[in-house]
């Protein structure tokens, strides 16, 4: 029996990737440590150039079996994961610089993080789908817990991986459950058996433990705990990173799961995805009013977020998926811009957390301050902003699904959660000032800028995205 | 003025000149005073421009005008932009009082005039988009975004409780919106489009869903009018505003709610509205006898103009639900009226306030003695605010009465019940500030209003006596296209009516 050697061209971008990662390790083990500033360098390139490879690929294939899908769902959020982990890798540097914390393995852990997140992406099969998981899980906690002699980041990474680790014993619980049901691994068959087989009630039970691994993943409500203290123990910039690059893959690979592998039980899971999306809006509203250090907040923000990307995918049609797709693209801006102001919320020589040190901003830095306060309101989704277009699409899907009661409550949580985004704004311009923070670094500035145009100009111009996420949705379908 | 998109041009060039405002540097008064400079002429030339949209405009046409499309968001979601006649005035009367917010703010705004500038251009290209919006997406994207400049004009340069006015004006107005917007994706998924024009032509929603839109959208203008009873934000946003947010939320962001109700509700939900009109009858009449006794205890002049503005709205959604000619083209009346007169009280109390930096009623007296140029300005528009024939209030009020007794003789009687309490408070506000004896100290160097005042005022005294003694020019303008929602709204009750029958 021989073993054809399997198509490698969609695969390319990440045998690249991990082939790089390889290659710049090894650079920074064998070169001295002033190799570290180039490694950083190198690495953003490498993610760069990898974009242009996923771009240029031809789309629609499969292979490996069927385990590898490469697509233009894939296109779309690998392009995405890619951008979000060089911005983290960019937004970084500086901030190691300044805490005289020069490690070249954390620019290298993070592309290896990504490898992990384009092989979920392109997950077409249970195996494949937790190989990724785990290759970026992995990298992940080491990350979380980089600064070794911090004791919060240290827990950090450990209560990460500790939850984590749990979480992928559900989701490998819940794989061998549905593979037990249905004899196979890959999504097309599971579907077709699926399709077939009279008593439903073992697959769901399978469908259901999947769903928790996946929901720790993006942190969704009930399985969110970790979340703010992750976020908040992490040093910012991996904070930054993990608020955007994983989020977006974890939420892709549920997205394609429950599409192309359960779409015969979707009754089953949309239950379940529209009880999570409802407990993480209304929970990420609520709780994060409390909230007074402003990593924390961002961590409740996100749950919100996610709660609202998941109202797109409880519709479980291709505007639905269309609208997760627009929502995480907007999401990624606004958080990368966001977490690029936090960076800079810094005095002396460390960096300040409390929301209130925001105060007088409006006065001591107006541009800044200006920059913040619209990815704030875009945030909570005021138009004209593009935060209100990612909302917009995920409940025009709803209506059409006819989960009124989903999109009433998600409405009605939005509002409760334009509080405290509100709250940021009124510290920033109402309050009276206080100590101005340190100049900003050069690349913080342009990525706030950057992220912060995107935002106020997308209503000028929203064809390209709203084209490019139908194109991805109806991929899927 | 084939060819040249005026409309889109008198929207969007406030945002070029808040741009150029962002783009001047320089030390801080010199930028602060060419801030103002540069805000004053935006708002003039757009003023002068949208007059273009009122003489080009074709009164006899009942449908839009000056109509531009552009492709947008796809999916048949575009940049729909038009004005009839229930819609141009309001549009003019937005140019029109910009330039006097600018001018009223012109020394009393000393701490960061640029963003207070851009603010207010900002928020005037909003408002000119909600009035000129033909897609129910832009309508929305105009509507809301007008809540961002707002929030920071009352919070950075409002008065002492700016913080949590500003946060109550934000919150109530966006949980109101909110339920629209969800009606208005359930529309586009019913009617497959959510452009305005197609939807008042085959509005045809079945009945029970009809129910549940009216009331979505009800409970965004009912919120933004404001009605009794979710009219509280209001006295809190008016107090603490500066003078000009108090004139821009009185003059133009209370008119929303009634270009909605007349834009949407009627034409568009017209069964709903037909079912809902008991109620409407209900919160309007309550509004303007409960508002008016509200007023009438007020020790605050700001707050007392507040309700008097609840209970003047309360006569315009009262008019406006008779759906008869007089009704509702008393609406439309009242609220241009109530936009230029309850913008001159503010600017009134403003002129005040700068001097004496107190809002309580019980600080002035007197003062008669030393202004004389103001105790004439303010009896004008106080009587315009009591209805005085001969005065644009007069014409508006009487129009809805009429309207009302038409439709329904109880509501009218107690609607002019209000008429006679606005007469009370109005007319012992003005005894206690402007009549008796000069007694307190600090009022005795008070000084009359300078030029600059008198230029903001000297437009919105002629107008209110040009509109109150020939009101034609207003009521021409709005006539077709009244005419038109009327004809349609009857006949789509009367089509549900046969069907019953059958």
């Amino acid at each position: 029996m021989t073993y054809p050697l399997p198509d490698l061209v969609p695969a390319i971008p990440e045998i690249l990737l991990s082939c790089g990662a390889m290659a710049l390790l090894m650079l920074g083990a064998f070169r001295s440590k002033d190799s570290t500033d180039s490694i950083y360098s190198l690495c953003v390139l490498l993610l760069v150039a990898v974009g242009v490879v996923v771009l240029v690929i031809p789309g629609g294939q499969t292979t490996f079996g069927g385990a590898f899908v490469f697509d233009e769902f894939s296109r779309f959020m690998k392009i995405l994961t890619l951008g979000a982990s060089a911005l983290a890798i960019i937004m970084s540097r500086g901030f190691f610089r300044l805490e005289k914390f020069s490690r070249f393995e954390y620019p290298i852990l993070v592309v290896l993080a990504t490898v992990g997140m384009m092989m979920m992406i392109s997950a077409g099969s249970l195996m494949s789908l937790y190989m990724g998981l785990e290759l970026q899980s992995l990298a992940l906690y080491v990350v979380a817990a980089i600064q070794r002699d911090s004791g919060r980041a240290t827990e950090a990474g450990l209560k990460y991986f500790v939850l984590g680790a749990l979480a992928s014993g559900m989701l490998l619980y819940g794989m061998s459950l549905i593979y037990g049901f249905t004899g196979s691994m890959d999504f097309n068959e599971i579907a077709d058996a699926a399709s077939l087989s009279e008593n439903k009630i073992g697959l769901v039970f399978g469908l259901v433990f999947l769903l928790a691994g996946l929901a720790f993943k993006v942190s969704a409500v009930p399985f969110h705990m970790w979340t703010p203290d992750v976020y908040e123990g992490a040093p910012t910039p991996v904070t930054a990173f993990f608020a955007a690059a994983p989020k977006i893959a974890a939420m892709s690979i549920f997205v394609r799961t429950m599409v192309t592998a359960f779409p015969t039980i979707a009754q089953e899971w949309q239950q379940i995805v529209v009880f999570i999306a409802i407990a993480s809006m209304v929970l990420g509203a609520f709780a994060a009013i409390g909230q007074r250090n402003i990593k924390r907040l961002m961590a409740y923000s996100s749950i919100g977020h996610m709660g609202f990307a998941l109202v797109g995918l409880a519709a479980g049609s291709q505007a639905g998926v269309r609208g997760v797709i627009i929502y995480l693209a907007i999401y990624l801006a606004m958080t990368v811009g966001t977490f690029a102001c936090i960076l800079s919320m810094r005095r002396g020589n460390r960096m300040v957390e409390d929301i209130d040190e925001l105060a007088g901003l409006g006065k001591n830095n107006p541009m800044l301050a200006f920059l913040l306060a619209m990815l704030m309101f875009s945030l909570a989704g005021i138009p004209p902003l593009a935060g209100f277009f990612g909302k917009f699409y995920v409940f025009l899907a709803a209506i059409e699904a006819e989960l009124y009661a989903l999109a009433i409550i998600g409405v009605l949580a939005s509002v409760v959660g334009a509080f405290y985004y509100l709250r940021v704004i009124k510290i920033i311009y109402f309050d009276e000032p206080v100590e101005r923070f340190e100049p900003m670094l050069g690349e913080l500035r342009v990525i706030v800028g950057v992220a912060a145009l995107f935002v106020i100009l997308f209503i000028i111009y929203p064809g390209p995205l709203i084209t490019a996420a139908e194109t991805a949705a109806s991929s899927l379908f | 003025m084939s060819g040249m998109p005026i409309l889109s041009i008198v929207t969007w060039l406030p945002v070029l000149g808040a741009l150029f405002v962002l783009s001047i540097r320089g030390d801080s008064e010199f930028a602060a005073q060419n801030a103002r400079r540069v805000a004053l002429w935006t708002t003039t030339i757009t003023f002068a421009l949208s007059l273009l949209l009122w003489t080009e405009f074709d009164t006899s046409s009942a449908g839009f005008q000056f109509v531009e499309r552009v492709e947008w968001l796809g999916g048949s979601i575009s940049y729909h932009m038009g004005v009839d006649g229930i819609s141009m005035l309001f549009i003019v009367l937005t140019t029109f009082l910009m330039p006097a917010c600018i001018l009223a703010s012109w020394t009393t705004i000393q701490d960061r005039v640029k963003e207070y500038m851009i603010a207010f251009l900002l928020l005037e290209t909003l408002m000119i988009g909600v009035f000129g919006a033909l897609d129910l997406v832009l309508f929305y994207l105009f509507f809301e975004g007008g809540l961002i400049p707002m929030f920071l004009i009352i919070g950075i340069w409002g008065g002492g409780n700016r913080v949590y006015a500003s946060f109550k004006f934000f919150l109530y107005t966006l949980l109101g919106s909110v339920l629209m917007l969800l009606a208005i994706m359930a529309m586009y998924w019913q009617a497959g489009t959510t452009d305005i024009v197609e939807l008042l032509d085959k509005s045809d929603f079945p009945a029970a869903m009809q129910t549940w839109l009216w009331l979505a959208f009800f409970a965004s203008f009912a919120v933004k009018m404001p009605m009794w009873p979710v009219h509280t934000w209001l006295p809190d946003a008016h107090v603490e505003a500066p003078t000009a947010g108090s004139v821009i939320l009185a003059g133009i962001l209370l008119k929303m709610g009634g270009y909605g109700f007349l834009r949407f509700s009627l034409p568009m939900f017209p069964l709903a509205s037909d079912m809902f009109t008991p109620l409407i009858y209900g919160l309007s009449v309550i509004a303007i006898i409960y508002t008016s006794l509200v007023a009438l205890m007020q020790e605050d002049v700001k707050k007392l103009i507040a309700y008097s503005s609840v209970a003047h709205m309360g006569f315009v959604t009262m008019g406006i639900f008779t759906v008869t000619m007089q009704g509702v083209q008393g609406g439309i009346f009242v609220m241009l009226s109530h936009g230029i007169v309850s913008a001159a009280l503010f600017l009134c109390v403003g002129v005040v306030y700068d001097r004496m930096h107190t809002r309580e009623i019980a600080a002035y007296g007197g003062l008669v003695h030393r202004m004389p140029i103001f105790a004439f300005t303010f009896m004008i528009f106080t009587m315009a605010n009591v209805g005085l024939p001969g005065t644009s209030g007069f014409v508006g009020e009487f129009l809805t009465l009429i309207g009302a007794f038409q439709v329904n003789g109880w509501v009218a009687f107690l609607a002019t019940t209000g008429v006679i309490l606005s007469a009370g408070y109005a007319l012992w506000l003005y005894r206690k500030m402007v009549f008796g004896a000069l007694e307190k100290e600090d009022l005795k160097l008070i000084k009359d209003m300078n030029w600059r005042e008198i230029a903001i005022f000297a437009p919105l005294i002629v107008l209110t006596i040009l509109f109150g003694i020939y009101p034609v020019p207003i009521l021409d303008v709005t006539a077709a296209s009244v005419d038109n929602l009327i004809d349609n709204y009857q006949a789509a009750i009367e089509a549900a009516q046969s069907v019953l029958v059958e």
